[in-house]
C-alpha cells in the first residue's frame, strides 16, 4: 500500500509580535505615540503583561515607569486577563441616583470589585463614569450590550443566567 | 530681558518676563507657601498651596504656574486664601497616614511646618487610613507611601537632574502611587543610580535614609541649587 503522508501543515503562527512591531514603526518608535502602542498591544493581547510593557519602554525609548504610569492612569488598559464576560456598571449621576450602588454591590458579592475580575476568570467587572444612557437608568454593560433599568433582583437573575455560582 | 513691574501684597516689585509669581515674590522676601515646588526643576503646579488673588480675574491662580505681567496687584495672604490652604492641608493630613510622632523627619518636615505656619491644631475631615506598604528594599534608603504627599519632587529631580527617570506614579487620583520602573521593588530598580537626590527633595519622610531614628533625618535642600547652578552657570558656589 503506498503509503500517504500528509502535507506539512504549518504551526499556526503567533503574529502579534509583527503587528505590534508595525504599529510601533507607523509612528515611527516615537516616546509620543505611547497611548496609541499600548492600545495595539492591549487589543492584540487582551492585557498587557510586564515584559510587553518592558519591550514597549525599550523600543520607544522611555522610562518604564512612565510606561507604567500610563497603563494604570486609563481604565482601559488593563494589567490582569480579562473574565469571560464583563459588566460594566455605570455609575454617572443619573445611574447612581436610581441605584447603581446596590447593582455594584451585587457584583461585588458575586463576581468582583470594580476594576477586577472574578478568582475564576469568568467576569470582570468595571465601573463606568456616564455612559451617556440616563435614561435607561441604571444601566449595565453586559459584553457590549445595554441592560437597562436594572434591579437588583434581575441583575441577580441575569448572573444566573450566565452561570456564576 | 524685559522687566515687568507689579505689586504683591502692596509692595512695589519688579521681575523678568517668563519669571513666575512665585518666584519674583520669593526674591521679594514674600514667601508664599508651596509643597510640589522646589527650585532647580520645573514646576507642575500640583499642590494648589501657592495659589493667589490676582486683582481683576475672578480665578485663583498658582502662583509657581503663572508668569508675572505688567501692572499686576497681587494678594497672597487673605482670609480666604488662608481657609483654602489650611482645607488643602487638611486634606492632605486625612488622605493618608501621617504620623509624626514615628517619622524619621519630624520636627523638619515641610508638611509639618506648613500646618504649624497655619495654625492647622486638628482635622477636621475624617482620615481614610489606607494599607499602604513600606519599601525597605533599596540598600540605603527606604520609601514610606503612607508619608507621601505625590507632591512629584522627586519624579522630577529623578528625570531632570539625575538623568534616569525611575519614579513615576502609577494609578490616579486617590489610587496614585509612586513606582519605581515597572512597579518593581525600588531595590530591583534597574534605572536608579542610588544617587539620593529623590530623598534630600522629598518634603516629608515618604523618602528617608536608613539607619535613622524618629525625628534623625535633616534633608539638605540647597544642593540642588548647588548642582543646578553648576550645570547652567558654571559656577560652584555653596
Ligand atoms: S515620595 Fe516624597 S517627593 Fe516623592 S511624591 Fe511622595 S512626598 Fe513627593
Ligand atoms: S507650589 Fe505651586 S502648585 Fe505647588
Amino acid at each position: 500500500m503506498p503509503v500517504v503522508t500528509k502535507p506539512d501543515v504549518p504551526a499556526v503562527k503567533d503574529n502579534r509580535e509583527r503587528f505590534l512591531e508595525r504599529a510601533m514603526s507607523r509612528h515611527h518608535y516615537s516616546g509620543d505615540a505611547l497611548i496609541e502602542v499600548l492600545h495595539t498591544a492591549q487589543e492584540l493581547y487582551g492585557f498587557l503583561t510586564p515584559a510587553l510593557l518592558k519591550t514597549i519602554a525599550r523600543k520607544l525609548r522611555l522610562p518604564p515607569s512612565r510606561v507604567l504610569g500610563v497603563a494604570t492612569f486609563y481604565h482601559f488598559f488593563s494589567l490582569e486577563p480579562k473574565g469571560e464576560h464583563s459588566m460594566i456598571v455605570c455609575t454617572g449621576t443619573a445611574c447612581y441616583v436610581a441605584g447603581a450602588q446596590g447593582l455594584m454591590r451585587v457584583l461585588e458579592h458575586r463576581c468582583a470589585k470594580a476594576g477586577s475580575t472574578s478568582p475564576d476568570g469568568k467576569m470582570s467587572v468595571q465601573a463606568a463614569r456616564c455612559i451617556g444612557s440616563c435614561g435607561l437608568a441604571p444601566a449595565v454593560i453586559y459584553d457590549g450590550k445595554i441592560l437597562p433599568r436594572l434591579t437588583p433582583d434581575q441583575l441577580n437573575a441575569e448572573l444566573d443566567r450566565i452561570g456564576v455560582k | 530681558m524685559s522687566v515687568r513691574t507689579l505689586e504683591i501684597d502692596g509692595k512695589a516689585v519688579t521681575g523678568v518676563a517668563g519669571q513666575s509669581i512665585f518666584s519674583v515674590a520669593w526674591d521679594n522676601g514674600i514667601h508664599i507657601p508651596r509643597l510640589c515646588h522646589v527650585g532647580g526643576v520645573s514646576d507642575v503646579g500640583a499642590c494648589r498651596l501657592c495659589m493667589v488673588e490676582v486683582e481683576g480675574q475672578r480665578k485663583l491662580v498658582a502662583a509657581c504656574m503663572t508668569p508675572v505681567e505688567e501692572g499686576m496687584v497681587i494678594r497672597t495672604n487673605t482670609e480666604q486664601l488662608l481657609a483654602h490652604r489650611r482645607l488643602i492641608v487638611e486634606l492632605l493630613f486625612a488622605e493618608r497616614n501621617h504620623i509624626c510622632a514615628v517619622c524619621v523627619v519630624n520636627g523638619a518636615c515641610e508638611l509639618q511646618d506648613l500646618a504649624a505656619s497655619l495654625g492647622i491644631d486638628h482635622v477636621r475631615l475624617r482620615y481614610r487610613f489606607p494599607t499602604l506598604s513600606v519599601d525597605t528594599s533599596h540598600e540605603r534608603f527606604g520609601l514610606d507611601h503612607n508619608r507621601c504627599v505625590l507632591c512629584s519632587r522627586c519624579i522630577r529631580v529623578c528625570d531632570e537632574v539625575e538623568g534616569a527617570h525611575t519614579w513615576d506614579f502609577s494609578g490616579r487620583g486617590v489610587n496614585s502611587l509612586l513606582i519605581s520602573d515597572l512597579g518593581e521593588a525600588w531595590g530591583e530598580s534597574e534605572s536608579c543610580t542610588s544617587c539620593g537626590k529623590c530623598v534630600q527633595v522629598c518634603p516629608t519622610g515618604a523618602l528617608f535614609a536608613k539607619g535613622k531614628m524618629v525625628s534623625e533625618m535633616r534633608k539638605d535642600r540647597r544642593f540642588l541649587k548647588y548642582i543646578v547652578t553648576a550645570r547652567e552657570k558654571h559656577e560652584w558656589v555653596r
